[in-house]
């Protein structure tokens, strides 16, 4: 055959290049997976067969979480430029990574999703159509979450949830193309439970304010549900739309219902204004305050009125004591954007520093390699230590740091808000996988 | 079952929530009323007037400038607005007039989102109204009844410009037949451009009355618009007094409406509009033939 070639024109150099070319080619599927050996999928692999890869970015930037999805913008463009020039930080959550993902530079578009679920959508939808997103993100609302994992799961692409508080984003609708980093009501639940109850008492009446939809709900039910195994009772839940411009006919009855704590569900500016207006009714002179879901920024913006306050949260700054990774990430986020990187930050951060290890990991951007990268159950560092992803339900399992509000006269500086009461591990903390009725689907 | 001092606690309740209702509904009922133009930056005004006032209060510490302060701002923005933009959609369709104003609002939102982020900003009530009054039946804000009190006075203040001055007498027949108006000889235009700045100074007075009450957001305002538009069906369009009644009613409804299931005190707002629009579509006191 060779003769053949040759006398049909071929000269030695290119038989010689042919034959490099066809050992390469047979050694080739040994090595990690290229764009050009996978089918198509999503926006794969046309979302990356230039020198960079898109990501789909919506938070809510006015509306009623506006607060909380500014910062946690501000976690992943930091992510993204640490990513992007290989900083120190992401090599230690992602020690594969050089300059960006797989060589490929991360760009990414903003979208406000206003907590919105049909904004969110439309948005990542243009994302995906448009700028071919490899990966969408956002969040700060579990009702755009769960809207969010449904179009992750029929447009192929992977979603990387920001900040969902709901069991629902991982239990009853989870999809095999979303992941979750963060604590929620169950975690919250299990792990601040057994404090109140050590600090309260058994036996105790609560009364509950809860924003009228899934994340609403399914926290105050898990907190429900703990706290019934201690005796607690619930005398009274006030459920209240999002973005509700007043809270007082709510608080009134708060106040008349006899109970001992108020848990307030509520989330970003409605977890400002009805833990004020609880003040302005006296509530919080009749009974104590907890917030199971705590909300970023919410010591500042009420004037001191977490002080002496229990709430779970993802991540409180002072952890930078025990955790390395914590000090660098805070000392990178204080010198960028000049205040304390609180939890939702913090989230961003990591969710794209684990994506960005598990497409490593992958050695593609393949979304099925890469979610079964996540399904590995790896143990992968992060800022509060090891943790791992379960193929279950896509759900971290991480530690849930448990905060009290700080008196005025302790605080050391400004943003010294709360003392770090206990760090609780993740894994006793999690439900059996099926316990919200989690079904992932289809990879393809 | 119903807890009786709950339920008094919540009329109650339902009553200083109305007013001030009332008071931001007053403003959008009279431009609408006299001008034609619903004003979809009326919430953003409100907006303003807290935020103006929360300004001079950081300057001051004094909560009478920053009502003042808050006040005429609003009025002033209200009175250039008109001039400068609204003037030139009289004679446009509606849906331009809508346009035009819903943006200005989302112009206005953003600027005051610029200037202070997102963050809440907090204005203390005067110390004469701080703490909690026991009103023997309840416990309840003491600067919440000082609300009832001030709107009262402010609606007061606003009855008598609209039903015992000359400038009233205008707006009235306005109201209800602007061409008439102006073909009697009075500059109508100035008319509407007064009218305008007092509609924007009773929103911007309502804006930082009412700061005290909840945390200033930029967003502040689209919550309360909402709110305030169906308080202007209910009472009828282009009626004061409507506004008034309006207010009261969409007070009454969220409070007692949440002591029997709050998931429902916003929606029930919303099905008490819509069963007024059934059975009297003009509004409870609004005039037949009247926009």
């Amino acid at each position: 055959m060779t003769d053949d070639l040759i006398r049909r024109g071929l000269s030695r150099r290119g038989l010689l290049q042919t034959t490099a070319g066809l050992i390469g080619g047979s050694v080739l599927p040994a090595m990690p997976a290229f764009a050009e050996d996978k089918p198509a999928i999503g926006s794969y692999p046309t979302g990356v067969s230039g020198s960079a890869a898109f990501i789909g970015i919506s938070v809510p930037r006015t509306g009623t979480y506006a607060v909380q999805g500014e910062d946690e913008l501000k976690g992943y463009q930091l992510a993204i430029e640490h990513i992007n020039e290989g900083h120190e930080l992401i090599k230690k959550i992602s020690p594969k990574t050089s300059k960006g993902v797989l060589g490929k530079e991360l760009k990414f578009g903003v979208a406000d999703s206003a907590a919105k679920p049909n904004e969110a959508v439309q948005a990542q939808q243009r994302f995906i159509s448009e700028n071919k997103a490899i990966m969408i993100t956002g969040g700060t609302s579990s009702a755009v979450a769960v809207a969010l994992n449904k179009l992750a799961q029929r447009e192929h692409v992977l979603f990387v949830c920001g900040i969902s508080g709901s069991n629902d984003t991982t239990g009853k609708d989870c999809v095999r193309y979303g992941v979750r980093q963060n604590f929620f009501g169950q975690t919250a639940a299990a792990a601040i439970g057994p404090v109140m109850v050590r600090e309260f008492g058994k036996g105790k009446k609560a009364a509950y304010l809860t924003p009228d939809y899934t994340y609403g709900h399914t926290v105050t039910k898990s907190m429900q549900d703990f706290l019934a195994t201690a005796g607690w009772t619930t005398t009274t839940n006030q459920v209240a739309p999002l973005g509700a411009p007043d809270y007082s006919s709510y608080l009134l009855n708060v106040a008349n219902s006899g109970a001992d704590v108020l848990i307030n569900v509520n989330w970003g500016h409605d977890a400002v204004l009805s833990t004020q207006q609880a003040k302005q009714f006296g509530v919080l002179d009749k009974m104590k305050l907890v917030v199971p879901y705590q909300v970023p920024f919410i010591a500042r913006e009420t004037g001191g009125l977490m002080q002496g306050v229990y709430a779970a949260t993802d991540y409180w700054w002072t952890i930078e004591d025990k955790f390395p990774l914590a000090k660098m990430f805070n000392e990178a986020f204080e010198k960028k954007y000049g205040y304390k990187p609180e939890w939702g930050a913090e989230n961003a951060y990591v969710s794209f520093a684990h994506w960005a290890h598990m497409c490593e990991e992958a050695g593609s951007f393949n979304p099925p390699d890469v979610i079964k990268a996540y399904e590995k159950g790896e143990t992968i560092p992060s800022l509060v230590g090891d943790v791992h992803y379960r193929p279950d339900d896509h759900q971290c399992v991480r530690p849930v740091i448990i905060v009290k509000g700080k008196q005025q006269k302790d605080m050391k500086n400004k943003e010294d808000w709360y003392d770090v009461v206990e760090i609780v591990p993740g894994e006793g903390l999690m439900q059996k996988p099926d316990a919200f009725g989690c079904h992932l689907g289809d990879y393809t | 079952m119903i807890s009786w001092p709950n339920l008094v606690s919540q009329l109650f309740n339902g009553l200083a929530l109305g007013a001030l209702l009332a008071l931001i509904s007053s403003g959008l009922t009279i431009i609408y009323g006299t001008l034609g133009v619903l004003n979809l930056a009326h919430g953003a005004m409100f907006m303003i007037g807290g935020y103006a006032g929360f300004v001079t209060y950081q300057y001051t510490e004094s909560f009478i400038l920053a009502v003042i302060a808050g006040s005429l701002f609003v009025m002033l923005l209200g009175v250039v607005m008109e001039r400068v933009i609204i003037r030139h959609f009289y004679h446009r369709p509606h849906e331009d007039q809508l346009l035009v104003t819903f943006g200005l609002g989302i112009c206005f939102v953003e600027l005051v989102r610029l200037l202070f982020s997102s963050q809440s900003q907090i204005v203390p009530p005067p110390a004469l109204f701080q703490g909690i009054t026991n009103l023997g039946f309840m416990f309840y804000p003491t600067y919440r009844l000082a609300v009832v009190g001030i709107v009262a006075v402010a609606l007061g203040a606003l009855f008598i410009i609209l039903y015992r001055t000359r400038l009233g007498m205008i707006v009235r027949a306005g109201i209800e037949d602007s061409v008439m108006v102006d073909s009697l000889g009075i500059n109508v235009y100035r008319v509407f451009m007064i009218v305008f700045g007092i509609g924007a100074m009773a929103a911007g007075f309502a804006g930082i009355v009412n700061a005290p009450v909840v945390s200033l957001t930029p967003g502040i305002g689209d919550d309360i618009l909402v709110q305030t538009f169906v308080v202007v069906v209910i009472g009828g369009v282009g009626s004061f007094p409507g506004a008034i009644l309006g207010g009261l009613i969409a007070g009454e409804i969220i409070s007692v409406t949440s002591m029997f299931n709050p998931g429902y005190a916003y929606v029930m707002l919303f099905a008490a509009m819509t069963l007024v629009l059934v059975v009297r579509p003009h509004g409870l006191l609004g005039v037949q033939g009247r926009e």
